[in-house]
Order: structure tokens, then C-alpha cells, then sequence
């Protein structure tokens, strides 16, 4: 089963996490391909580390990708893409939002935030660094972050443009399309300029 | 094709198999199968009922009427509705009914991970066990027509992995099926002691044809390979299974009760070595065990938490014979044993390269900035009271740093321990509180007040009331006057309720407001009667105003953190406390804790 591609997305709740997981699914179907995921629902949504895994292929049995299985980790938080680091296969790859959100335990001050995650990523996989935040305030809209983090995602998995774009005008509003195709198209320039370093 | 969580196909099988009534009361992981009927489907009737044994009963009482039903709910749920449930097998159905368990191992959003397949053996009722969204979809209409052909419930169970999970469904045309006519049957529903003794007997009559319909039901199906190594296994765990040793012989068991020993004896036959591949309990063991056939299972299996096919390899690769074969096909024990758990602390020593990764901080759930249960909390907390709990958002006020909730058990439960404790020792009436929410209040929280009340009882009984179910999504419930297609509908007034029920004194209050919230309850507390307090104020998340985020004033901040103990994500601890705008709601509850008026919204930070 080594021609399925294993992509985790690990990040906070409520930073858009599902919607990117049915993103990368779609775009999957538009390619002809078996897709498969598995989110997480409930309580852990309410501001706490939460993952959804995708996978897809010719034919695709598990929905869930276990540690040391992920080809991809598309990480929308710097902490959240620490935690989930052994999920990677050797060889796998992060994308990595270059964003902080302290968890509870370090904005009470009991614990301490990780110093340079980016650099503890980059010692160990190779590593595409994305300042997803500044990137949406540029094209006027924070919330499409998370499109700039699927469109450098994109940039590494083997999947066709038209699908992308089926995937995106199936999932956004269509008042919204511009907007999220250039945000995507922006994530994934950023990637191709990206020294992947590793 | 289309891509369908669990939960999305079985409202979609619903459509398809002619469903006209789908009752349910939301939990995780089953809340979208009425969302999505009542989104999809207008066809069929749709309804939140106030729990789980009622929503049953509903649909016993369409079943009888002569329409194909449905009924969902978590695992926990069953729980309620066990009391009609193992009745209702005896008297059987009219048309179809399909009970829908979602268990939920490794609980993701639940306070147990009990094996609701047990549920099947205790009401001795057939169970169906799909493995992905297309078999979610199809086993529905399965299913209901097992309960038509052999006059019986049938529990469909999912899990996590199936009901949240997505695969790709191939859908079909919708039946129509005619509405059986009602017909009055005394000895059939009248479950008197003289008619439930014939009608257990006729349960027992039933299962033997149940059985052989399970021996010979395509749902089952035997995948030969290799001789020396055979897996008996069902759910999402066949995925499991087939992705960790592709190689195996196995049986998948579609339909697992009665339990179809002819199949797997048939099947054990033909394989060198037994094994039984299921999440949680022994199910399928013990029965495999009772026929006297030798089989590993959880001696080998892990019994707590959810399994994967990692799991599965490095648990089976404790039997030498399973070694054996694994290595003749070149599969080798998985090289990372990484730790699962959503809170892991870090990567695995095999990848360590280079530089080490420091011990991680966890990331909790946390109440969102502008929750109206955070100050009903910081109250509780400040006041110091025993804390008796109820499930819901507000149990992660039981979470540091508020820490302000003793006990969760069930929905309901703190309602009569408050009760029970102040039973114990009268003084600790003045230091005990119930709380509860406002849709859990209706679910089970009515009977607890009517004890206290009742049994001269003292305690003061808190409703969070938030104006939603909120965990789950956002659902209605009796109390918003909303029903669960949105059609206004007459709500619920607690206060009224209490009263009717003889609570003395019901006292409102908005929890955003620290010192009214205080005074009240401390008032209520010392009251030697029972007490109604209703913090209300809605959910955050349902009509978000505009934003309007505090900040707060460096040159009179004392660096004291006391507005840290609110436990809001929109503040943090820099070198001082610090507001993050783009998270801050402005509810204001900081600048009531700040003794240095520091924090405000004409504050510039």
C-alpha cells in the first residue's frame, strides 16, 4: 500500500482544520483517486490540539494514519506540529504555519512555550516554513490562512491543478473563490520558493 | 460517488430505506445523523427529543404506527434507553426499527468507552456492525428489514472511526415503503407478567432463525489467504486487520448477534491459528470460546482505547506462530512505537536527529473568550463550594485553573449527589451546589430537583443556561423554543418548571456579572430551602456580536495575574498579563477581576 499518500493536518480547534481535511479529500476525488479521513468531533474541539487524517490512493483501508505512517504533516500551529512530529514517516515532510497560540497551561505562565519548534522540525524533517497569517492579512482576509497552508501543502502532493480548483470552488462559497484561489495560489508559490531544507 | 462521513450515511440509508421517523438526542459521535436528515431529508420526521429513552420510546410508538424508524445516539445514551430497549425486544416491532449506537473508544468526547455489542447479547437483539461510510449506508436498510422480517429491534453500531470517518458511498434510489396498518395486539404489547412470559419465549424462538440468517447474510464474508493465520473481526477494525497483515485469512462479521458459530467454526477450520481482531471487549471471543474453539484475543489485544493497524501488528506479533508467518511475507514488526494519544509529548527517539525536543506543554479544551460559563465558574472557585457536575461545556470548568467542578458522572448525576451529600452531613448543604445545563437539565436533571424538593431536601441546584446544547454543535433543545428544523415551537420556562415542582425560591442571574452571580449564590447556599439558580445567558458562539476586546493598561497592571485565573484564552502571560485582540470578545469579566482597574476597553495597551 505504498502508492497511498498519508497527509495529517494537526492544529487548535476551530482553526479550520476540518474544512482543510475536505479540502485535500476533494481534490483527491477530482483526481480519481480512493480517498479515506477521520476527524475529530466534540469536546476537543473547543480549543484543544486536534488532528484529521487524510489518505489517498488507488485504494485506501484504514482511515486512521498511525505514528511513523505520514507522509505529509500540514501543521496550522507551531506547537501542534511538535506534538505530532512522530507521526512522520523518515523522509516525511512539514508544512508548518508559523503561528503561536499558547495553550492554557503556558498563558496561566505553568508552562513554557517551546523555543524555535521550526528549527527542532528542521534538524529532524525537511520542512516548508509558511507565514500564513501575515500572507491572508496581505490579501485582506485572516481567515483564509488556512488556504495559504493547503496551497503550499499542494505544491508537494502529486495531484493536478484543475483539481485543486474543483476542490476549492466544491468547498467556498462562491463569493468567496476568489479570494481563497489566490490565497492558495500564494501558499503555493511560497512553497515552490521555499528552500526545503532537511 | 460521493464522499460521506459515517454519520452522513446513515441519514442518507435512512432516505433510502424509506425511514418516516428519525428521533434522537444529539452526543459524539452520532449528533449528525438527524442533522443531516433534517438538512437532506424533509421527507422524513425528524426530532431532538429530551433524551435518549425517550427518543425511543418515540420511535417504538412509530414503529407500531406502521413507519420505518430510526433512533441515534452515543454509546452512553443506550444507558438511558436501556429500559425500553430490553422490553421493547420482547414485544418486537410493526415496521422496522433501527436502534443506532455510536460507541466511542479511545473516548474522543465521552466519559466512558463501554462496548455497547453488549447491549445485543443482554436484549438478545441482532446486531449489525458496518465497517466504512458505504456499508453505514447500506446495513440501515439491512437492518430494518431483519427487524421487519423477524419482528425485532436491531442495534446498528458504529464507532468514532466509522461515524467520523470519511469514505466514498455509491447511492441509490429511495423505497417507499407502505405504512403498516396499526393493529391492537394485547398479548403482543401489554407487557403484563402473563403476556412477558410468552413473549420471552418467543424472543428465544427467534433467535435460532436470526442465527441462520447470520450464518448465510452476505454482510459476513470469509477473505482467504494465508492458511496458518485467521482473523475473526468486524467494524472499522477489518480495515485495522487488512492494512496490517493484507496477507491474513480473514472473516469479516457483518452481523456479529446472534452470534453465527457455524461460519466461524467453518472458518477456524480452515486456518492453522485462531485470532479475534475487536476494539474494547471480549465480545466475539467469549462466544468463539463458548463453542469450545481455541482462539487468541485479548490476551494478545489491548482491551482499553482504540486500536490501529499499528496496534494491531505489534499486539499479534506476540504470538510466535504469528511471527512466523508475518516474516514468511516479509512484514515486520512496525519499527516506531510512538505513543497515540492526543496529548503525546513528543516525537519517538528513532528520529531523533540532532536536536532534542523538549517536553511539550498539553493543549487542553478549553472554555472559548466570552463563554458565559467562565464567570459562573470564577464564582464557584472564589466562593470554594463542592462542586457536584454534569457533562457538558461546563465540565471544562473543572479544568485548571478553574477547577471549580468535583464530579462528572452522567448527565443528571449532580443534581441528587448534591442531594445525597447534603443528606449526609446537613452543614455541607451551604457548601455543596449541583450544577447542570440547560439542554442536560431537561435530559435528566427535572427528577433530581423533584427529589430534593421532595425529600426535604436543602441543596441548591445551578442550571448553566446557555440557551443550546452546545457541546454537540449547537442544537436545540425544549428550552430554546426552536425545534430541531428550526420551527418555532413553545420553550420550556425552568423557572415556571421549578416552581410547579415546589422549589421555594428560583432566583435568575447574568454569570457575566461577577458580583451579582456571587451574591446570589452565597445567598442561595445558606438558604434552608432548595434553590433554583438560573445563570443564563447564551452560548458565545451562537450570535457572535462584533468584537470589541479590552485591553489592558501597562502603567497600572501590578503583574498580580489574578485575571489569568479566569482561564481565557485571550489571556496570556508575557511579562505581564497580555490581551490578544484578535481572541478577546470583550465580555468584560477581566476588568471585574482587576482590583487595579487596569483592564478596559477605553485602555490603551
Amino acid at each position: 500500500m505504498s502508492a497511498v499518500i498519508n497527509v495529517l493536518i494537526a492544529g487548535v480547534g476551530g482553526q479550520g482544520i476540518i474544512l482543510a481535511g475536505k479540502l485535500i479529500a476533494r481534490a483527491a476525488i477530482a483526481s480519481g483517486l480512493d480517498v479515506k479521513t477521520s476527524e475529530i468531533h466534540g469536546m476537543a474541539q473547543r480549543g484543544g490540539s486536534v488532528t484529521t487524517h487524510v489518505r489517498f490512493g488507488e485504494k485506501v483501508l484504514a482511515p486512521v494514519i498511525d505514528p511513523g505512517g505520514a507522509d505529509f504533516l500540514l501543521a496550522f500551529e507551531k506547537l501542534e506540529g511538535l506534538r505530532y512530529l512522530d507521526f512522520l514517516k523518515p523522509g516525511g515532510t512539514v508544512v508548518l504555519n508559523n503561528q503561536v497560540i499558547d495553550p492554557l497551561p503556558v498563558a496561566v505562565g505553568a508552562e513554557t512555550y517551546p523555543e524555535a519548534a521550526e528549527s527542532i522540525i528542521a534538524a529532524r524533517f525537511p520542512l516548508v516554513f509558511v507565514d500564513a497569517v501575515p500572507e491572508a492579512e496581505n490579501l485582506g482576509n485572516l481567515r483564509v490562512s488556512n488556504m495559504v497552508m493547503i496551497g503550499a501543502l499542494a505544491r508537494l502532493l502529486p495531484l493536478p491543478d484543475s483539481a485543486w480548483a474543483e476542490a476549492i470552488d466544491a468547498a467556498v462559497p462562491p463569493r468567496f473563490h476568489e479570494l481563497n484561489r489566490r490565497a492558495f495560489a500564494r501558499g503555493f508559490e511560497l512553497a515552490e520558493r521555499a528552500s526545503i531544507s532537511g | 460517488m460521493k464522499l460521506l462521513s459515517g454519520n452522513e450515511a446513515i441519514a442518507r440509508g435512512a432516505y433510502e430505506a424509506g425511514v418516516r421517523v428519525a428521533t434522537a438526542y444529539p452526543g459524539t459521535p452520532s449528533t449528525e445523523i438527524l442533522q443531516n436528515i433534517a438538512r437532506y431529508y424533509p421527507e422524513m420526521y425528524a426530532e431532538w427529543a429530551p433524551n435518549e429513552k425517550v427518543a425511543l420510546e418515540v420511535g417504538i410508538g412509530a414503529s407500531l404506527g406502521g413507519a420505518r424508524t430510526l433512533v441515534a445516539m452515543k454509546h452512553v445514551g443506550v444507558n438511558v434507553a436501556a429500559d425500553p430497549l430490553v422490553t421493547l425486544a420482547y414485544t418486537g416491532v410493526k415496521a422496522g426499527l433501527v436502534l443506532l449506537s455510536a460507541d466511542d473508544p479511545g473516548m474522543h468526547s465521552s466519559q466512558n468507552e463501554q462496548d455497547n455489542r453488549l447491549y445485543a447479547r443482554l436484549a438478545r437483539i441482532p446486531l449489525l456492525e458496518p465497517a466504512d461510510s458505504q456499508e453505514a449506508k447500506d446495513f440501515v436498510r439491512t437492518a430494518l428489514e431483519i427487524s421487519e422480517t423477524f419482528d425485532t429491534p436491531v442495534l446498528l453500531r458504529t464507532t468514532t472511526r466509522v461515524a467520523h470517518s470519511k469514505s466514498l458511498v455509491r447511492e441509490g434510489p429511495p423505497a417507499q415503503p407502505e405504512l403498516k396498518p396499526y393493529a391492537k395486539d394485547f398479548t403482543k404489547y401489554l407487557m403484563v407478567p402473563a403476556n412477558a412470559r410468552k413473549r420471552h419465549v418467543s424472543l428465544e424462538d427467534r433467535q435460532e432463525g436470526l442465527r441462520r440468517y447470520a450464518e448465510k447474510t452476505p454482510l459476513t464474508r470469509m477473505e482467504p489467504g494465508d492458511r496458518r493465520i485467521g482473523i475473526v473481526t468486524g467494524g472499522v477494525a477489518y480495515y485495522y486487520v487488512k492494512e496490517a497483515c493484507p496477507w491474513a485469512s480473514v472473516l469479516k462479521l457483518g452481523m456479529s448477534y446472534p452470534f453465527p458459530y457455524g461460519v466461524v467454526e467453518a472458518f477456524a477450520a480452515t486456518v492453522d491459528d485462531l485470532y479475534v481482531v475487536e476494539e474494547l471487549e471480549p465480545f466475539l471471543e467469549e462466544l468463539i470460546a463458548a463453542r469450545g474453539i481455541s482462539v487468541h484475543g485479548k490476551g494478545l489485544i489491548p482491551r482499553t482505547g482504540e486500536l490501529s493497524p499499528a496496534v494491531i501488528l505489534r499486539s499479534l506479533m506476540k504470538s510466535p506462530a504469528f511471527v512466523s508467518a508475518a516474516h514468511a511475507h516479509g512484514s515486520a514488526e512496525p519499527v516506531r512505537q510512538g505513543n497515540n494519544s492526543r496529548h503525546a509529548p513528543g516525537p519517538s527517539p528513532e528520529a531523533a536527529v540532532g536536536v532534542p525536543v523538549p517536553p511539550l506543554p498539553a493543549r487542553p479544551p478549553v472554555l472559548c473568550p466570552g463563554c458565559p460559563h467562565r464567570g459562573l465558574f470564577y464564582v464557584l472557585k472564589k466562593l470554594k463550594l463542592r462542586v457536584m457536575g454534569d457533562i457538558g461545556c461546563y465540565t471544562l470548568g473543572g479544568l485548571p485553573p478553574l477547577s471549580a467542578m468535583d464530579t462528572c458522572i452522567c448527565m443528571g448525576a449532580g443534581v441528587g449527589m448534591a442531594h445525597g451529600m447534603a443528606k449526609v452531613d446537613p452543614e455541607s448543604a451551604e457548601k455543596t451546589v449541583a450544577i447542570i445545563g440547560d439542554s442536560t437539565f431537561v435530559h435528566s436533571g427535572i427528577t433530581g430537583l423533584i427529589d430534593i424538593v421532595y425529600n426535604q431536601g436543602t441543596s441548591t441546584v445551578i442550571i448553566a443556561d446557555n440557551r443550546t446544547t452546545a457541546m454537540t454543535g449547537h442544537q436545540d433543545h425544549p428550552g430554546t423554543g426552536r425545534t430541531l428544523r428550526r420551527d418555532p415551537t413553545r420553550a420550556l420556562d425552568f423557572a415556571k418548571l421549578a416552581r410547579a415542582v415546589g422549589v421555594p425560591h428560583v432566583w435568575v442571574v447574568d454569570p457575566n456579572n461577577l458580583a451579582a452571580t456571587r451574591k446570589t449564590i452565597a445567598k442561595a447556599i445558606r438558604t434552608p430551602a432548595p434553590v433554583l439558580v438560573i445563570a443564563s445567558r447564551p452560548c458565545v458562539l451562537l450570535s457572535p456580536a462584533a468584537p470589541d476586546p479590552v485591553a489592558i493598561n501597562p502603567e497600572v497592571c501590578r503583574g498580580c495575574k489574578l485575571c489569568l485565573e479566569l482561564g481565557c484564552p485571550a489571556l496570556s502571560l508575557r511579562d505581564r498579563p497580555r490581551v490578544n485582540p484578535q481572541l478577546c470578545v470583550g465580555c468584560g469579566l477581566c476588568s471585574q477581576v482587576c482590583r487595579k482597574g487596569a483592564i478596559g476597553k477605553e485602555v490603551a495597551e
